[in-house]
């Protein structure tokens, strides 16, 4: 029980140190390797929970994927960010304010409010009891089959999402020899081809 | 104190969620922080529907926070697709200027 309390608390504040780290670095670098930093404790809070596959979709998706996706993009594109934190200052109080409001709202919510006892016993889907399925097996059990038509507009997001990324992306510069291959495909011998008599003692 | 429940994993994820949001405010002419600031509150959500998962020992939970995952990666691709582009056509990313595109 000691172990998982230390656990938790360093995981949640390592998290909660390095989420402030990523909206205050200067250097927008910076800002993506913390919130890979936040992701990782993240990814451990989701284990001492007991949600292992989520951890490590989380470690997979986000840090493998989203962040590296970050990276390229805050590295490819030539911004001066000294420009952009003019505001800075400017809006910390305002910015301040909301936040404070927003966080004190959702303390005061946890602090007055109790699970209702039949809750419990709603389940849709009840956990498998610890030790006997693995947490992957579970929700793999369920996912393929009570929820496969979510599975499947999630796996069309994903598919729609890829092709508009490439579709806005993708650029025709002009000047940049390509191959045509419907072109190529298209040539014909007649075409291309010329076969002439060559008379004796004669050039052409 | 050393005995962890669902509220301290539902503060942790209200702490991550306003920063989230402060984030998006004191921030507000840089769009890549931004764009962070609400991979961070979608994860304070994944956060809450875990932690609430457990606490009622109902998978279901997890099934939605695994859907969230795949819609923030498909935000988080096509923004930055769509902040690509407008780097490419006018040279900066200052969120100030979008509004030219009213006309």
């Amino acid at each position: 029980m000691i172990i998982q309390a230390i656990a938790f608390y360093l995981f949640a504040v390592v998290a909660v140190g390095s989420a402030v780290m990523v909206i205050s670095a200067r250097n927008p670098v910076h800002s993506v390797l913390f919130l890979i930093l936040t992701f990782f404790n993240a990814a451990g809070l989701f284990v001492l929970m007991g949600a292992e596959f989520l951890a490590m979709i989380l470690v997979i998706v986000y840090v493998g994927a989203v962040a590296v996706m970050f990276m390229f993009v805050v590295m490819m594109l030539d911004i001066n960010f000294a420009e952009l934190r003019q505001g800075f200052l400017r809006y910390l109080p305002i910015g301040g304010v909301v936040g404070l409001i927003l966080l004190g709202e959702l303390l005061l919510i946890l602090g007055g409010w109790t699970l209702s006892p039949e809750a419990a016993q709603q389940a849709a889907a009840p956990l498998p009891a610890a030790g006997t399925v693995t947490n992957t097996l579970a929700l793999g059990q369920i996912i393929y089959t009570q929820y496969l038509y979510l599975f499947q507009a999630a796996a069309m997001i994903l598919l729609v999402a890829m092709i508009g990324a490439i579709v806005l992306t993708h650029r025709r510069r002009p000047g940049v020899r390509r191959q045509n291959i419907a072109a190529q495909v298209n040539r014909r011998p007649q075409d291309c081809v010329e076969i002439r008599k060559v008379p004796s003692g004669k050039g052409i | 104190m050393f005995v962890i429940g669902l509220g301290h994993y539902l503060s942790v994820a209200a702490i991550l969620f306003a920063l989230g949001i402060f984030g998006i405010f004191i921030n507000r002419k840089n769009i890549i922080v931004i764009l962070m600031s609400v991979e961070l509150m979608l994860l304070a959500v994944n956060l809450n529907l875990v932690a609430f998962s457990t606490a009622l020992h109902d998978l279901v939970g997890q099934v939605f926070a695994m859907f969230v995952l795949t819609v923030a990666a498909a935000e988080a691709a096509i923004g930055l697709a769509i902040l690509v582009i407008y780097f490419r056509n006018r040279g900066t990313i200052a969120v100030e200027d979008v509004n030219l595109m009213k006309g």
